[in-house]
């Protein structure tokens, strides 16, 4: 098989973390986000903070130049809870980082857990008000009376400061645990989504919120469906999807109604009922779903492929991509180890002809859609050489193994890329593997 | 692998016919359903039914109450700090009044990102 890549080749550019195999739970990433300039990278972990890093350009002007991220902020987003009502814990884990666009000298993002979101300002301070007449350099006061002149206190450079506060927090609107937070397009609204329900807030008001969508069942036994993500369309402010765990995405206009339990348009490819397995619900399960740039199309994540569907179009999808067909002969062993049930994320690049994902064994894939061609890649510290070009992978199901393919039954199940994102403009990814944050960039940018 | 009884071509060697395709496809899921009866004889026959998904409606561990759950994370916490408790509490009972600045923290301080470090 023709190796693919041809004008496209991946070299690594950095890794973030710890080097060691003992992974803390708290430092499992659980989020990556570029902002909307691609300056910034956010991750949040199960640890509930949130790592921004800031890209600082070495010389773009030049063939070979290297974009370097180097930590900017650090915080901790959400601290462990308990809810006393239900005795259970409020787990601290960073669900999604959404970042707001910029509309002044600070930056703001939406970080939630499984039940309050809340908005930080990350603001930098690079001067300090100097000469103070009542104050010492040190802060102490001084003796009013020994006073004899006065003088008007200055600005003066300091080192750079950045600083990191919660504005505002949006907290017990959701009995069930957030999936997904997006920002709309009119920048003053925003909504949250838990498995039964979907709310929509102002930015500005955290003592109320709107429910716009509640499939919750009337008796909980006919449950037969839950949310599992949900985005507003980047440029109608009116329209947002919402996936389900049947395979299911619908598309709601909020001018229709004031509770959108009516879809507008209902996405979902027909399946002959003669073809269903024990697995088929499950794997149909749509784990991540995400608007192209430019709001024609969007995709889906499932458990073993991408899927990309035209809006115009509600009976199937106009393509899907195989993301690891050979684990379909392991269904058992992965509904036995609970991996059948692993969230995968899905990115498009800047001018959506390229979509990625993750998949086991730290590899991820993607999928040229103007080319037709698809690459699976590692992101391993072994291949960590400074501009060390990524060798494509190739996974064999069975039989003979060629050399440099991997066997299925070889595949670290526990080493599994949940969580990638694509700067907005450039050909630079963020990969996240359970502890690590790999940054990779093409080669010929 | 040998244990696989259906075909040994993958469906992305498979021919142009679709059809030959699905039917591989269905025939490696049935497969592996068949595998999961065999083990779990007693699995419901609606698996993407209310049971699991009520289960994933309440994830996260149930505690009896909140003295329970502090008494869980006192002991996460004693367990990632030991040596740090231990000489501290032999300073402080018996020789004086203790000051707030004598007693150990509350809560162990955050430990930061290993991925900003």
């Amino acid at each position: 098989m023709a190796a693919p890549g041809g004008d496209m080749q991946w070299c690594f550019s950095q890794v973030k973390g710890a080097i060691d195999d003992d992974v803390a739970e708290a430092d499992i990433i659980s989020t990556v986000e570029f902002n909307h300039t691609g300056e910034l990278l956010a991750t949040g972990d199960k640890g509930g903070r949130v790592v921004i890093f800031q890209q600082e350009i070495e010389n773009k002007s030049l063939p070979q130049f290297r974009s370097e991220y180097n930590v900017y902020s650090t915080f901790q987003s959400h601290e462990p809870e308990f809810d006393y009502l239900k005795s259970l814990e409020i787990e601290e884990k960073i669900n999604k980082i959404r970042w707001l666009p910029q509309k002044n000298a600070a930056q703001f993002l939406l970080s939630t857990n499984d039940k309050t979101i809340k908005l930080w300002k990350i603001s930098e301070r690079d001067k300090r008000p100097d000469g103070y007449n009542l104050k010492e350099d040190d802060g102490r006061c001084k003796d009013p009376n020994s006073i004899t002149s006065l003088r008007v206190p200055v600005l003066i450079p300091m080192d750079l400061m950045v600083e990191a506060s919660p504005r505002r927090v949006f907290a017990n609107a959701h009995t069930y645990h957030i999936n997904s937070v997006s920002v709309n397009s009119d920048h003053e609204t925003y909504l949250s989504a838990d498995d039964l329900r979907i709310n929509l807030w102002h930015l500005e008001i955290t003592d109320r919120s709107f429910n716009i969508v509640d499939i919750k069942p009337a008796n909980m036994e006919e449950l037969t469906e839950v949310i599992t993500a949900a985005e507003f369309h980047p440029h109608q402010c009116n329209t947002f999807v919402y996936s389900s765990s049947k395979g299911i995405i619908r598309l709601c206009d909020m001018r229709e109604s004031a509770l959108c339990d009516r879809h507008t348009k209902l996405f979902e490819e027909p399946e002959d009922p003669s073809n269903r397995s024990f697995f088929s619900e499950i794997i149909s399960s749509i784990s991540d779903v995400k608007f192209s740039h430019s709001g024609r199309y969007m995709m889906t994540r499932d458990y073993l492929s991408v899927k990309i569907w035209d809006l115009n179009m509600e009976n199937r999808p106009v393509e899907t991509y195989q993301v690891h067909e050979y684990l379909r002969s392991k269904l058992c062993s992965l509904y036995e180890n609970d991996c059948i049930f692993d969230k995968f994320e899905c990115c498009w690049n800047g001018n959506d002809s390229v979509v990625m994902t993750g998949s086991y064994n730290n590899f991820f894939r993607m999928f040229d859609r103007s080319q037709r061609r698809d690459v699976m890649l590692e992101a391993s510290r072994e291949n960590s050489k400074p501009m060390q070009v990524l060798k494509p992978r190739k996974v064999c199901a069975g039989g003979k193994r060629k050399k440099d393919e991997i066997s299925v039954d070889s595949l670290d199940f526990n080493k599994k890329i949940l969580h990638t994102a694509w700067h907005p403009q450039d050909n630079i990814i963020a990969v996240a593997t359970t502890n690590n944050l790999y940054i990779f960039q093409d080669k010929i940018n | 692998m040998s244990e696989d009884n259906v075909e040994a071509r993958t469906p992305e060697e498979a021919p142009a016919d679709g059809t030959e395709v699905q039917e591989t496809i269905i025939n490696l899921e049935k497969a592996e359903e068949a595998k999961l009866k065999a083990r779990y004889p007693n699995l419901g026959h609606k698996p993407g039914g209310s049971d699991l998904l009520r289960k994933r409606l309440q994830k996260g561990q149930k505690y009896f109450d909140s003295g329970d759950y502090n008494m869980a994370k006192a002991k996460i916490t004693n367990k990632q700090l030991p040596t740090a408790a231990a000489p501290e509490k032999s300073e402080i009972t018996g020789d004086h009044i203790p000051t707030p600045q004598d007693l150990p923290p509350r809560k162990p301080p955050l430990v930061a990102s290993k991925l900003a470090g």
